[in-house]
């Protein structure tokens, strides 16, 4: 199992992508200006700042070489998970739906929060990222991470069984739509959150409950 | 000695005095031109030259065993095993940030990462260290609100965590705020370079952003002047900082290092280009030659000694052999940051400065850099408490247990100090920081005394701290600062951490002036015998003088910074109770004394006269808690501080969810009232909780522990003879993260 | 070179708390009578095809999504 972590100019958490990446295979680190994903088996778009985040978070990334090769991966059905900055540039390249805007609050926020994991069936030939259903227990550190979708697009994103996570009552640090904090295409192999799940991977940080994702993410490979 | 608003000398504009001119003109053999002027100006700043301080600052013990770099270089370090070392400094950026808090503050997070990444060490840790007003000022909450938004723009950007910190508020800030960054980096000591030029013919490179005219004169006018009036129209000359720019500059700076492609490295802040080649030769004892047209520059038309003093942020320095100036280019186009090669070191011992080609300025670096006068303080003590009081308690129960309390009850005094800004939980600022990119951090903020850091690469851990208490330094500058260095090691003795090393930055008055320069003497002695008596060496730092308007000086606020080092970051200990059933012990040599403390201000009784800390014993006490948190046999630990040990049981509740039972009994035995055992302050407190035998077996070797009670129920309950009090844990809480409510309150 | 300015905002009905903290703020400040603040960017370029701006700004300058865009261009040279 080979990942790829993008890295941009501006990029803060690849480092930590990449470690925790790490403990379910082997990982490499993809820059920007690369075209070429051979061999890769599943990418993730990690967390920062790409590019500082100029004109919109993850705007300019989007047009980078390797998000090119990103793109066309995913459209074979490979397996992409973006994470906070990283989901972001997913949504500003049209992989998922959506968009990301400015905290409610108007104030950068880092916060364990506890995100409830919706149900997923793949549609025929989909991927399915096997998530236990349990409550997960993962940081979220962000300042523009308030999820907003016209209300049309966000009933055929529940309907289609799109909404991945949600925060937990009480625990929307953003004043995301619907509590949503992470949603998934329709054919369910691109995946992007808000919060980070490469910081909960070691015991010594907290939880361990990101862990799952990865191996969820990896187990859509197939 | 500083330049009357009215006077027209060109040299007294610039801050230069009659003396400190003729001066110049003997060791140039004739004036000044204008760029040299400018240069000399800066150079000879207070800020840059630390004229009144540099001879305090010899006493400071800066030896032992595991430092690899001390003061003089960029930033200290210290040996932490494996071949790696931990570079640390602190710095302040106190006047930019009475100006313009966002960028001051930003600025002044940058300027920090530069000066540990240009030692080529990774920077993995920032704290701040910030003060100002009272939150009912408008101003202050202004101040608070820019400082706390750019730290965390600039930090979080660049994807290195906030860890730790503290904020205080406090009047004597109001007109003076103090803004003081500490960055932490890792190092393989192979790795790592030094400032000093070296290598006559060798070629000099300047990295990172543009030049344009941010900052021009900024050490000068800013930090060697007391700010007064119309300081307003000084924004022009604060920096604006670019934390994208920096993350690109800081990985092309350390993949030019690991490559072995620079032969030194220095980053450019206060008096920009001037000051960077200027001590790069010095350091190297050689001559340096920069031509301004060779800069980049923002904007057309810049002066030469524009050029020189720019202090545009997110640039470095480099020496780099003539052969390998192509590659050490080819890395920064890779990163997308500027590079330009645009001088030369020379074996003679000149700073030159060309336009192309031509010479627009020159003086003997020695002269430059090292030729100012340093100047003797003459200090007076002065007579008793010189900063006022204001009683503040009333209104402050009121607000904080509501108009029918009663203010005489002690459950009240507690509900006040803990709303208290200085006391209350700061997670509304620290939430604002990214605290745990770099997975490094085991112990995120307000979860254990001292921020803890994973440094798997030499297979160990580190834990950082920093505080200082103006209020307390100022009622005995030479205790205050002895106190702060002995809270700073009691905080990484919860962590169970060794302390390795000190920074310090030193924020005074106009030392000019007798009263502050008593303060500065006093408190210099203070932390140079308590580092001594600790064996924790200095290993860099930074001063910040002239703070002080016409309202008068700020306390005198010595920041210490200190890291320490343990075997396994998961030891560390939480700071609050950990199990329902727990003992709960006090260890150490606590004598609470009301004097200087928050209750004392709040009830406008603060006076001159602090108790004296006894250093052996309070050492003794960080030992065997160190020990103790290593071993497991302490379950929490927390230092008593602001407050008192009432507050202190009252943070460890809170942030447990745990209630107690306790009874200080044993502690009035040794000689203080019922209300000075719940909120008397002083060195050698712990508070620990864990199983009761074991608590118990700490004792010995001139350690004491003092078994006060249990972790039980929802209540913070508290028997102190007359002044027994009983608090639920919910109004306690409230209490104590009441800062965001304080710190958003809207209008005037 | 055709000069032009771009203004982009933030579509209606999509919450702007940029907008509503200003509005907020103006009161306390001395100013009565304002509403409806929204808060935007803007983008000053010059280009030698000013005909190109439309997709520039679609695929860009701002999302189409949460964003409007106006062109306008700036008399002179």
């Amino acid at each position: 199992m080979l990942w790829g972590v993008v890295q941009f100019p501006g990029s803060c958490d690849e480092r930590d992508a990449l470690h925790a990446c790490e403990l379910s295979g082997e990982a490499r680190l993809i820059w920007h200006e690369e075209r070429d994903l051979g061999g890769i088996d599943a990418v993730v778009v990690p967390g920062g700042f790409s590019y500082g985040d100029y004109l919109r978070a993850g705007a300019i990334a989007r047009f980078s070489p390797a998000m090119e090769a990103v793109t066309e991966f995913a459209a074979a059905g490979g397996p992409v998970l973006g994470i906070c900055n990283g989901f972001q540039v997913l949504c500003e390249t049209g992989l998922l739906p959506g968009a990301l805007l400015v905290n409610e609050g108007l104030r950068f926020a880092c916060r364990q929060v506890e995100l409830l994991v919706e149900r997923f069936s793949p549609p025929a030939g989909g991927k399915s990222f096997n998530l236990a259903g349990e409550p997960l227990s993962i940081p979220a550190k962000h300042g523009e991470g308030r999820y907003w979708a016209p209300e049309e697009m966000l009933d055929a994103l529940e309907a289609n069984g799109q909404v991945a996570f949600r925060y937990a009552p009480g625990q929307n640090p953003n004043g995301s739509a619907r509590d949503i904090a992470g949603v998934r295409n329709e054919a369910g192999n691109v995946l992007g959150l808000m919060p980070h799940p490469e910081h909960a991977v070691d015991a010594m940080t907290g939880s361990t409950d990101g862990l799952q994702i990865f191996d969820a993410v990896a187990g859509a490979r197939v | 000695m500083t330049a009357p608003a009215t006077d027209s000398s060109p040299h007294r504009e610039l801050g230069l005095t009659d003396a400190e001119y003729d001066l110049i003109v003997e060791k140039l053999g004739r004036e000044p031109n204008g760029v040299e002027l400018a240069m000399f100006s800066l150079l000879w700043s207070e800020h840059c030259a630390y004229k009144h301080s540099r001879k305090l600052l010899r006493r400071l013990p800066t030896e032992g065993e595991r430092v690899v770099m001390g003061p003089g270089e960029n930033a200290g370090a210290v040996d932490v095993g494996e071949g790696y070392a931990i570079a640390f400094k602190v710095e302040s950026h106190n006047h930019p940030s009475a100006v313009e808090p966002f960028q001051g503050a930003a600025t002044g997070v940058g300027g920090i990462l530069r000066d540990v990444f240009a030692l080529g060490a990774r920077p993995i840790a920032i704290l701040d260290s910030l003060r100002f007003g009272e939150l009912d000022s408008v101003r202050s909450r202004h101040l608070l609100d820019g400082a706390v938004r750019g730290i965390g723009h600039y930090g979080n950007s660049i994807g290195v965590p906030t860890v730790g910190g503290e904020i205080y508020f406090e009047e004597p800030y109001e007109h003076n705020c103090l803004v003081n960054a500490m960055c932490v980096g890792v190092a393989r000591q192979s790795e790592m370079v030094r400032a000093a030029a070296a290598g006559v013919g060798n070629a000099v490179v300047l990295m990172g952003a543009s030049t344009g005219r941010d900052g021009i004169g900024g050490a000068s006018v800013l930090a060697s002047a007391e700010l007064g009036d119309g300081d307003h129209a000084k924004r022009p000359t604060v920096q604006i900082g670019d934390p994208f720019e920096e993350s690109k500059l800081l990985e092309c700076c350390l993949e030019l290092l690991a490559k072995g492609l620079l032969v030194s490295l220095q980053d450019l802040g206060a008096a920009g280009l001037t000051s960077s080649a200027g001590e790069m030769a010095s350091a190297g004892r050689v001559g340096i030659e920069i031509d301004v047209a060779r800069v980049p520059l923002r904007e057309a038309d810049m002066e030469p000694f524009e050029i020189m003093v720019s202090e545009s942020q997110e640039r470095m320095l480099g020496v780099v052999k003539p052969a390998r100036v192509a590659e050490v280019i080819a890395v920064c186009e890779k990163w997308q940051t500027g590079a330009a090669e645009i001088g030369t070191v020379t074996d003679n011992g000149l700073v030159r400065v060309l336009r192309d080609g031509e010479v627009v300025g020159e003086m003997p670096v020695e002269a430059l850099v090292d030729g100012c006068p340093l100047y003797d303080l003459e200090p007076a003590e002065p007579e008793g408490w010189i900063y006022g009081n204001e009683d503040v308690l009333a209104a402050r129960v009121a607000a904080a247990a509501g108009a029918d309390a009663d203010p005489a009850a002690p459950e009240s005094a507690l509900l006040a100090l803990l709303a208290s800004p200085s006391v209350a939980s700061k997670r509304w600022a620290f939430e604002q920081y990214d605290s745990i990119v770099g997975s490094r951090t085991a112990r995120r903020p307000e979860s254990a005394d001292a921020a803890v850091l994973a440094i798997p690469e030499a297979d160990s851990a580190i834990a950082i701290s920093i505080d200082g208490n103006g209020r307390r330094v100022a009622c005995d500058p030479y205790s205050g600062t002895v106190e702060a260095v002995l809270e700073c090691a009691q905080n990484l003795a919860c962590a169970g951490a060794e302390p390795l090393g000190l920074t310090n930055c030193l924020n005074f008055g106009n030392p000019e002036k007798p009263v502050p320069a008593w303060q500065l003497d006093r408190s210099v002695q203070g932390l140079a015998d308590a580092c001594e008596a600790l064996g924790v060496p200095v290993v860099g730092g930074n001063v910040s003088l002239y703070n002080e308007g016409s309202e008068g000086p700020i306390y005198p606020t010595p920041v210490v910074g200190m890291v320490g080092e343990l075997p396994d970051p998961n030891l560390a200990a939480p700071s609050g109770f950990a199990r329902e059933g727990d003992a709960i012990a006090l260890l150490g040599p606590f004598e609470p004394s009301l004097q200087g403390s928050e209750l004392a201000k709040l009830r406008g009784e603060l006076d001159a006269g602090l108790s004296q800390p006894d250093v052996a014993a309070v050492a003794r006490a960080c030992a065997t808690v160190r020990e103790g948190v290593r071993s497991g046999k302490i379950a929490s630990a927390h230092d008593v501080s602001d407050g008192g040990l009432a507050c202190a049981l009252a943070e460890c509740a809170i942030g447990a969810g745990l209630g107690c039972q306790v009874d200080l009994q044993h502690l009035r035995e040794r000689g203080c009232s019922p209300e000075e055992a719940l909120f008397g302050e002083g060195s050698g407190g712990f508070l620990l909780s864990g199983e009761r035998e074991k608590l118990e077996a700490l004792a010995g070797d001139g350690v004491e522990v003092l078994l006060l009670g249990k972790v039980s129920g929802d209540a913070i309950e508290v028997a102190a003879g007359d002044r027994s009090l009983s608090l639920g844990l919910d109004v306690a809480g409230s209490a104590w993260r009441s800062l965001g409510p304080q710190a958003e309150a809207d209008g005037a | 070179m055709a000069k032009a300015r771009v203004l982009i905002r933030p579509k209606e009905g999509i919450l702007d708390p940029q907008g509503k903290a200003v509005e907020r703020a103006l009161p306390a400040l001395g100013f009565e009578g304002i509403e409806h603040v929204r808060v935007g960017r803007m983008v000053e370029l010059e280009a030698d095809d000013p005909a190109t701006l439309p997709e520039l700004c679609e695929k860009l300058l701002a999302n189409p999504l949460i964003e409007d865009f106006e062109i306008e261009s700036i008399d002179g040279a």
